[in-house]
């Protein structure tokens, strides 16, 4: 059992998808490179989606516990991300502004 | 994955497209610092929708080891994000790539279980995205932490190279693919097991072989890998979000992987080979050190930055190391209520990690407006009177325009010697991680300014206050 079509759907979005990637980080600065860096961490964290996935759907002991860890893992990312991403931006301010 | 969970039009795969797009507007407005934070929130919006909509759309059981997952992963992630200091960014910006590869690697496995138990026909597609969603994530997992280690200075820094390593990688290599022929053709947990073993290791001996002075590369490198294993994921699961969120992870950590290896005028296979560092420097100029240089005290520092027009800071590595951020805008503040012209020159490898120099210098407050990239300042230095190196050396070394026979020649540089005057903080006449001597040492416009940079940047500041 193959099934193509949907391969070819899933590899047209990841094509797609890459090519955006492409255009809009380009245009992000070096200034600003150590934030995408760590955002793009928390963005990676949307595993987070597949991990729940497979959690609710575990019937099995040991399915339970992998998917209770790949939460665990995915959440670090997300929270951590966000977080010390924007720990990171607020520090950033133009000449003249406030402390 | 299947054509019927692609193409079903229900509100979970709508919600996706959502998330999707505020994913994508999030990194646009990473464009700019003005809008960059208002960005950040947009994408943690967009995986909010995105994991709503997962939870809403599907029945999802045992609830209670999910809580638990979500509580210890929150806790830990809120807990590290508050703490890290902006020197440590790039160990955890390492730890994370790990776990981000780690969790999609025990999804792949989690999934391979389930169908498994269901006894389903597993489809040819879906075997082989879930050998690459466990190699790639291994990969990342074992990868990021030695790179975490080498950072940390837990794991030697310098280059381990393993006399046959080549042959084990390529065996290594090999054994995954064999595992995952045996896979497609005979679904079981054994071959799953052998490719994550493999691709564990294999993680491990890739990063060692790679010097301390290279961890900016692997770290950019491995925060694409924890993206492609997410989207390697979503081709498991046929799903959407996983499949955008991760190529656009993918992008990126690949965009800066070729921006650093650029500015450090290697090749990525050159990078990952490894043993820089190790072979002897070389390069035509490594051995008349004993040439003479000029040297200053902070007091005649003070004189002609005080009495100069216009000045620019080239901070390096070394003035994060000796914590003199803060030291050095007082200074440049100082400057500029005496009307002179003050900006930084911020080289792409200046840190440990991309951009890593730009966050330590805008957490001692300096406005982003004032930092400027290679593009931007190359032109400057020409009309500038000072320019005041501090803790960076190579990238100031003119022989990499000129000098042929030099290990850097090609190697993009802040052109410092184009300035009118040149004062070099350092603590000794040592060579930089490319371990060739510094031409810009023996200019006749540079001035020697020797000892610990925080020192000195506070005796300046002293004295300028004087004048």
């Amino acid at each position: 059992m193959f099934d193509a079509s949907a391969l070819i759907i899933a590899l047209t979005v990841f094509v797609l998808a890459i090519f955006i990637g492409y255009e809009v980080i380009t245009k992000v600065p070096p200034t600003l490179h150590t934030p995408l860096m760590s955002g793009s961490n928390a963005i990676s964290g949307i595993v987070i989606v597949g991990a729940l996935l497979v959690a609710g759907q575990a019937d099995g002991i040991a399915g339970r516990i992998l998917g209770a860890v790949a939460v665990g893992l995915a959440m670090i990312n997300v929270v951590g991300g966000f977080m010390v991403t924007d720990r990171m931006l607020k520090m950033f301010r133009r000449s003249g502004e406030g402390r | 994955m299947t054509t019927e969970a692609l193409f079903t039009i229900d509100f979970t795969n709508a919600a996706y497209i959502v998330a999707a797009i505020l994913f994508i507007v999030g990194l646009k407005q990473l464009g700019s610092p003005a809008t960059a934070r208002n960005g950040n929130r947009l994408s943690a919006l967009a995986m909010l929708v995105a994991v709503v909509a997962t939870v809403v759309g599907n029945d999802i059981a045992s609830w209670e080891w999910i809580l638990g997952g979500v509580i210890v992963g929150s806790g830990i992630g809120a807990v590290s994000a508050r703490r890290v200091q902006m020197t440590s960014m790039p160990q955890l910006v390492a730890v994370f790539n790990g776990f981000g590869g780690a969790a999609s690697a025990v999804v792949a496995a989690a999934e391979l279980i389930h169908l498994m138990d269901t006894n389903t026909d597993i489809a040819e597609n879906v075997s082989i995205t879930i050998m690459a969603s466990v190699i790639i994530g291994s990969v990342t997992l074992t990868g990021s932490f030695i790179a975490y280690g080498k950072l940390q200075g837990l794991v030697p820094t310098r280059p381990l190279l393993l006399p046959i390593r080549n042959v084990i990688n390529v065996g290594l290599l090999i054994t995954m693919i064999a595992s995952t022929v045996w896979l497609v053709a005979d679904p079981s947990i054994t071959p799953f097991l052998i490719a994550a073993g493999t691709a564990l290791a294999l993680g491990i001996l890739v990063v060692l072989p790679i010097g301390g002075a290279d961890m900016p590369v692997v770290i950019a490198l491995l925060n694409s890998y924890s993206g492609i294993a997410g989207a390697a994921t979503g081709f498991v699961l046929g799903n959407t979000i996983l499949i955008i969120a991760g190529s656009l992870v993918g992008a990126s950590g690949l965009i800066l992987t070729r921006i650093m290896t650029k500015a450090m005028n290697r090749s990525l296979v050159n990078v990952m080979l490894g043993g820089f560092g190790v072979e002897d420097g070389g390069g035509g100029s490594g051995g008349d050190d004993d040439r003479p240089v000029r040297s200053i005290q902070a007091d005649d520092a003070a004189t002609i930055l005080g009495y100069a027009q216009s000045v620019i800071f080239v901070p390096g590595y070394g003035l994060a190391v000796a914590q003199a951020q803060h030291q050095v805008r007082e200074l440049a503040d100082l400057l500029k209520d005496r009307g002179i012209r003050v900006s930084y020159a911020i080289h792409p490898v200046a840190g440990r990690m991309p951009g890593h120099m730009n966050v330590l210098l805008a957490e001692a407050n300096v406005p982003y407006d004032e930092l400027k990239d290679l593009d931007q300042i190359n032109s400057e230095f020409q009309r500038t009177d000072v320019a005041v190196v501090i803790g960076a050396n190579d990238v100031t070394n003119p022989s990499a325009r000129t000098d042929k026979s030099s290990p850097i020649y090609g190697m993009p540089i802040l052109n410092v010697d184009q300035a009118q005057s040149v004062i070099v903080m350092k603590r000794s006449m040592s060579s930089g991680f490319a371990g060739v001597q510094n031409e810009l040492f023996f200019l006749d416009k540079t001035m020697m300014l020797f000892g610990d940079a925080k020192d000195s940047v506070e005796k300046i500041t002293a004295e300028v206050k004087a004048l």
